[in-house]
């Protein structure tokens, strides 16, 4: 195996949902150089009080192993699981684009929206609102193709992700 | 019934005594008045004043560091806390139980840009191992036990605790600390006994083994440094040790290599370079040990111990990590040695002691005392002689010095060496001096120096004098900053930059300014003598000890080579022009 290769990791990160917890881990990233390509937050045990933030990061393995085992080393951090290597999860990320656009150009966008299967949540005369989900991949080729139709903003959620089947973090 | 309702700065105090804790170094100010004023009404502990927020962090480090118990800092909000940061970070590097509590601005105006509001929990946050901003009364005594928990626990460090004005004054309840549990911080302490068992086969069928020892095994308390030395024992094998991890194992051992790393001795060096089986127990192969990375230790199968998962593979790719408390892992390992009845190969160690002993004879550490302008070297070396049967600790300074002082000092038992290792913090020894002693008052406490760290801290000197501490404070006054100098000769072509320090004061005529007394010696001739007179003479004492200039230390590992590629006294060549070139960017 290449030493050198660089890999692309989904990390989940089960948090206590406390003052400053979002700070320890970007400043975690930021102070030892790692990547985030990705991060997304949320609550989501408001029994427990827990957060999940799910990262999507980059590094050769050995990055990529002391980026999980410095997560681990955070106090309000409970569980640590690297999607990528756990077996197979599904993956998904949002995105709101914006496109301004008239006659011709709408029924186009329309008929590109039908097929990425997105669907207009805002529209004016001048112009749609899309909502987009999906695989990483496809939002980013839907943003794209919109670019010629008149995007003017976008917005994306960065990646979610669980385990296939009926194992949990 | 145990819960009470106090205030919030009772139930600190409450906390602190609950703890253990019997002295506190701090520096008061507007937002820790409320506490300030507990501190006044009670008599459990003793509070340690000193001239600088700075100078508390290194004396905590210092009384944590002798004694395996917490150090306890108090300080108030903005520059209090900030002062406090350099103090924070070198104990996070070189794992320093410290507890520090902060005052902060009442919790209304925190945000407002408040007189003397710092952002205390953002700034400190990548210099601790966890911090706290507590904004009820009522989760004080929760957060105060926890934080002697993380901070004390798996691998130490320092936890701050920030404390709004506002809620100094609070009603809370108390809660005992035999209540608080934590949820999602619970440090591995015992190793996987599978990989025990696979490490002492790897151990036991070693033809060139070594053992590389570290801080981690001073952490884990003197249990496992007894241990850890049975062990080495019993195996007959060579051991070195990191400059945080040495007294762990007794100096004067024959097994023992002295210190490895960049101003490591020939033999520790050459034998990690040479070895097929490392067992490294709480070190972290750091850059000043390892050198190049890609020539480290390349034949050899390495086996990690360490408490801290992050430790393991972030350097250096080993073959066998367990993770978990030295002094449990180690116990671990004797018991399977004896009960496999493991035999080492005698036939192998003996060709292994023998290249060892040819490196050994080079006799790296010897240096020529000529005319008589006095070598660092000589001077540390007579302390050696004149103090090693004393009771006796030893505090650095950063810079050439700490490296003679790592060389010519030897120690037999482990918390008797206080150095900034991690961080390499100079002024740390002064203030650090002051916590040793403020521990053991009865002990001899030598703070090994140079004037430019020395004028780091030097306010600390009026802490020594109110407490009356008889701190020793050691200058190898070479008037320069002398690593800088080395370096600048060695890889700047001796472009002295700033090193060179103009109008140093007269330490003598300084430390009577202070009320201490001051010795000065310059001459080879004296030098027994005025050892002699600092350490009979009663109270503080400063020597300055005039010492040739221009002295490098050696051997050296110069930045970017490999460890077999030493610079030693003797040797006239200096750095090679690709090394160096390499070197001046890895600093």
């Amino acid at each position: 195996m290449d030493a050198n290769k660089i890999h692309r990791h989904t990390i989940a990160v089960l948090v206590d949902n406390e003052f400053g917890v979002l700070a320890r881990v970007v400043g975690l990233f930021s102070g030892r150089g790692y990547n985030i390509e990705s991060l997304t937050v949320a609550k989501v045990d408001d029994m427990e009080n827990w957060s999940r933030i799910t990262i999507v990061t980059t590094g050769t393995m050995m990055v990529i192993q002391q980026i999980k085992a410095q997560l681990e080393r955070l106090v309000p951090v409970h569980k640590i699981a690297d999607l990528t290597i756990d077996g197979p999860s599904v993956e998904r990320e949002m995105a709101l684009v914006k496109v301004e656009c008239k006659g011709e150009k709408r029924v186009e966008a329309l008929r590109m929206a039908d097929i990425f299967r997105a669907r207009a949540v805002d529209t004016t005369e001048t112009s749609f609102v899309f909502e987009v989900t999906g695989v990483r991949d496809k939002v980013k080729a839907f943003v794209n193709l919109m670019e010629p139709l008149g995007r003017i903003e976008v917005c994306r959620t960065g990646v979610v992700a669980v385990r296939r089947g009926n194992k949990t973090i | 019934m145990a819960n009470q309702e106090m205030t919030g700065a009772e139930i600190v105090i409450k906390a602190l005594v609950d703890q253990g804790v019997e002295v506190i170094f701090g520096y008061p100010g507007g937002a820790v008045l409320p506490l300030y004023d507990e501190l006044f009404k009670q008599n459990s502990i003793r509070h340690i004043l000193v001239r600088q927020e700075g100078g508390a962090l290194h004396a905590a480090e210092g009384y944590a560091r002798s004694t395996g118990k917490p150090g306890v800092v108090l300080v108030t909000s903005g520059p209090g806390a900030t002062n406090a940061v350099t103090g924070l970070a070198d104990a996070l590097l070189d794992s320093i139980p410290i507890i520090c509590l902060t005052g902060q601005v009442a919790t209304h105006l925190i945000g407002n840009d408040a007189f003397q509001e710092a952002d205390t929990v953002g700034i400190t946050r990548p210099v601790t191992k966890h911090n706290y901003l507590v904004k009820s009364a009522n989760d004080l005594a929760k957060t105060m036990h926890e934080a002697f928990h993380v901070a004390t626990s798996g691998r130490p460090g320092p936890v701050v605790i920030d404390l709004p004005k506002d809620v100094q004054f609070e009603k809370g309840t108390y809660i005992p600390k035999t209540l608080v549990q934590h949820k999602s911080y619970k440090p591995q302490v015992k190793g996987d006994l599978k990989k025990i068992k696979e490490a002492v086969k790897m151990i036991a069928g070693a033809k060139k083994p070594i053992f590389y020892s570290g801080g981690g095994v001073i952490n884990s308390g003197p249990k496992a440094s007894k241990i850890l030395t049975q062990l080495v024992r019993m195996t007959g094998y060579p051991i070195t040790s990191t400059l945080m991890g040495l007294g762990a194992y007794p100096a004067s051992d024959e097994q023992f290599l002295g210190m490895l790393g960049m101003h490591g001795t020939f033999e520790a060096n050459n034998a990690m370079h040479d070895c097929d089986v490392m067992i490294c127990v709480g070190a972290r192969f750091d850059d000043r040990i390892t050198g190049r990375l890609d020539a480290f230790s390349p034949n050899s199968k390495k086996i990690h111990i360490d408490i801290d998962p992050s430790s393991i593979n972030k350097n250096i790719q080993v073959e066998l990590p367990i993770v978990g408390d030295i002094a449990h892992v180690l116990e671990d390992m004797v018991k399977v040695w004896k009960s496999e009845v493991c035999k080492p190969d005698a036939a192998a160690l003996t060709e292994w002691w023998k290249e060892i002993a040819a490196w050994r004879s080079r006799d790296c550490l010897k240096f020529k005392q000529e005319s008589t302008v006095i070598k660092p070297q000589y001077a540390l070396s007579r302390l050696q002689e004149l103090t090693k049967d004393m009771d006796r600790y030893i505090t650095t300074e950063v810079g050439q010095h700490q490296m003679w002082a790592a060389q010519y000092l030897t120690f037999e038992e482990p918390n008797r060496w206080m150095t900034s290792g991690g961080l390499g913090t100079m002024g740390y020894g002064l203030p650090a001096a002051v916590g040793v002693q403020i521990a053991h008052p009865d002990a001899l406490v030598v703070d090994v120096a140079g004037e430019a760290s020395t004028m780091m801290n030097i306010q600390e000197m009026s802490t020594i004098l109110q407490y009356r501490l008889p701190v020793k404070i050691f200058i190898l006054n070479n008037q320069y900053m002398g690593m800088v100098r080395q370096w600048q000769e060695l890889m700047h072509g001796s472009r002295y930059s700033e090193s060179y320090m103009e109008s140093l004061p007269d330490f003598v005529k300084l430390a009577e300014a202070f009320g201490a007394t001051g010795l000065r010696c310059d001459h080879v001739d004296n030098v027994d003598d005025c050892i002699k007179e600092m350490i009979e003479t009663p109270g503080a004492v400063l020597v300055d000890m005039l010492v040739d200039q221009v002295e490098n230390v050696y051997p050296m590992v110069p930045s970017g080579a490999a460890h077999n590629q030493m610079l030693l006294a003797d040797d006239k060549a200096g750095v090679s022009p690709e090394v160096a070139e390499k070197g001046r960017a890895l600093v």
